[in-house]
């Protein structure tokens, strides 16, 4: 019986039909998938918190209502992708839960500090970027809740990027003190933007199976070389520079050639130690318990409400 | 069964290298507002369509946080919210069962008639 359905299972796939929340799917599917979309959600609420820190002191009111619209786009990707996942039958507490304990983690870019407002127009630039490049085959995922969250979140991902691009692009055109603030924002976010991909192709044994279940469709060194081909081109629009003295046009591979990276770095991120982990994870933290008051309040209200509303009925 | 999940999407970093532990659903939610299902009329005229869920005390608040998280770009000119606990679904290991019978029934549809040419606008 097990096999039948595996085997039902698999045929879909293959014939590209998406699978929804009450389909048979295999556990190792379901657990891979919760894993796999609740960390993406953990990531944009997190990500909301290094560009917070500048809305206030954004240059001009123009600056600060489209920074308002991004990091609110954020929180609404991350609330996209909190509700596809419980559909997988996880609930939202849970998640917040190993969120907040540590278990579950989110994408090791938002332990970066921002230091600038330089460091705005990089991150739209640079990091929303790379996430584009990863989202944009997450639309066809073989998980029907998941590709129409990523349909909805690429729409809106496009604005994110090009309003970094044009914060930079006012610097380059700027003062020299601007121009010097930009290019040391690039140069501090250029490594760990293109280690947000993940690590090297050969550093985890190949997996036969996600590519099978069409939860994978590219590799991490496939997206990151399309990402390094972009970017390389882009930056001298800019006049500035990426911080990779390798970086070099391979004409007979037809892509550019690029440095070593830091994976020493990356996994210490990863792992807790990154400049800004605690601090994240503190604020969220906070964020959490100091509604719980809020969460309660209203709770008690509904239940107040319909209580007096059957005493009315009956 | 076991395998290693090689690509790392945004945030997910995988089962190895302490990457994310253990992370099963137990079905444990304390005390969430309750699931509300989404549906937005995108334009007048139209019909709604789901677009997601979320959360909320009540069906007011549900209206206004579906207002933020789903319509923030005019996507819609009508939302109708519905408690996750109301809906219904038919049952996908039926569905054959279910939608057969309309399977052999092809006289249903205008195609099944053969007509001269020139019979017009029919
Ligand atoms: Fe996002
Ligand atoms: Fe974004």
């Amino acid at each position: 019986m097990e096999k039948t359905s595996e085997a039902f299972f698999q045929d879909k796939i293959d014939r590209e039909i998406r699978i929804e929340p009450k389909d048979w799917m295999p556990e190792k599917y379901r657990q891979t998938l919760i894993r796999q979309i609740s960390q993406h959600a953990h990531s944009e609420i997190i990500g909301m918190l290094p560009e917070g820190n500048w809305i206030t002191r954004a240059p001009s009111l123009r600056r600060k209502a489209i920074l308002l619209a991004k990091v609110q786009d954020e929180a609404g990707h991350g609330l996209y992708l909190y509700s596809a996942a419980e559909t997988l039958g996880i609930s939202r507490d849970e998640m917040y839960e190993q969120l907040h304990s540590g278990r579950a983690k989110y994408s090791s870019i938002f332990n970066y500090p921002t230091l600038s407002w330089a460091d705005i127009g990089v991150i739209g630039w640079l990091v929303d970027g790379a996430a584009i490049m990863n989202q944009v085959p997450l639309c066809r995922s073989s998980f029907g809740p998941y590709a129409r969250a990523m349909v909805r979140v690429c729409k809106e991902e496009s604005f994110h990027q090009r309003q970094g691009f044009e914060i930079l692009l006012t610097l380059s055109r700027g003062t020299e003190a601007q121009r010097s603030m930009a290019q040391d924002a690039i140069n501090r976010w250029w490594w760990p933007s293109i280690m947000m991909f993940g690590p090297k192709d050969d550093e985890s044994p190949n997996s036969v199976q996600s590519m099978k279940w069409k939860i994978k469709r590219f590799s991490n060194d496939e997206l990151r070389q399309k990402f390094i081909d972009v970017t390389a081109e882009q930056v001298k629009v800019l006049g500035f520079t990426l911080p990779d003295p390798n970086l070099k046009w391979n004409k007979a591979r037809g892509h550019y050639d690029y440095g070593a990276i830091n994976w020493d770095e990356f996994w210490q991120v990863i792992q807790g130690n990154g400049p800004c982990n605690k601090e994240r994870l503190e604020a969220r933290k906070k964020a959490w318990e100091e509604g719980e008051w809020v969460r309660a309040a209203a709770s008690a209200y509904t239940t107040k409400k319909n209580k007096r509303n059957t005493t009315v009925a009956a | 069964m076991s395998f290693h999940t090689n690509k790392y999407y945004y945030g997910d970093y995988g089962e190895a290298k302490n990457g994310a532990a253990d992370i099963s659903a137990k079905g444990s939610a304390k005390e969430e507002w309750p699931l509300w299902e989404i549906f937005i009329r995108s334009k007048q005229g139209l019909d709604h369509k789901h677009v997601g869920s979320l959360h909320a005390a009540d069906a007011a608040m549900a209206i206004e946080n579906a207002r933020d998280v789903y319509t923030r770009r005019m996507e819609g000119v009508s939302i109708w919210a519905v408690e996750s606990k109301y809906i219904h679904a038919s049952n996908p290991d039926e569905a054959g069962a279910l939608y057969d019978p309309a399977n052999d029934k092809v006289y249903r549809h205008p195609t099944f008639y053969d007509l001269p040419d020139e019979v017009k606008y029919m």
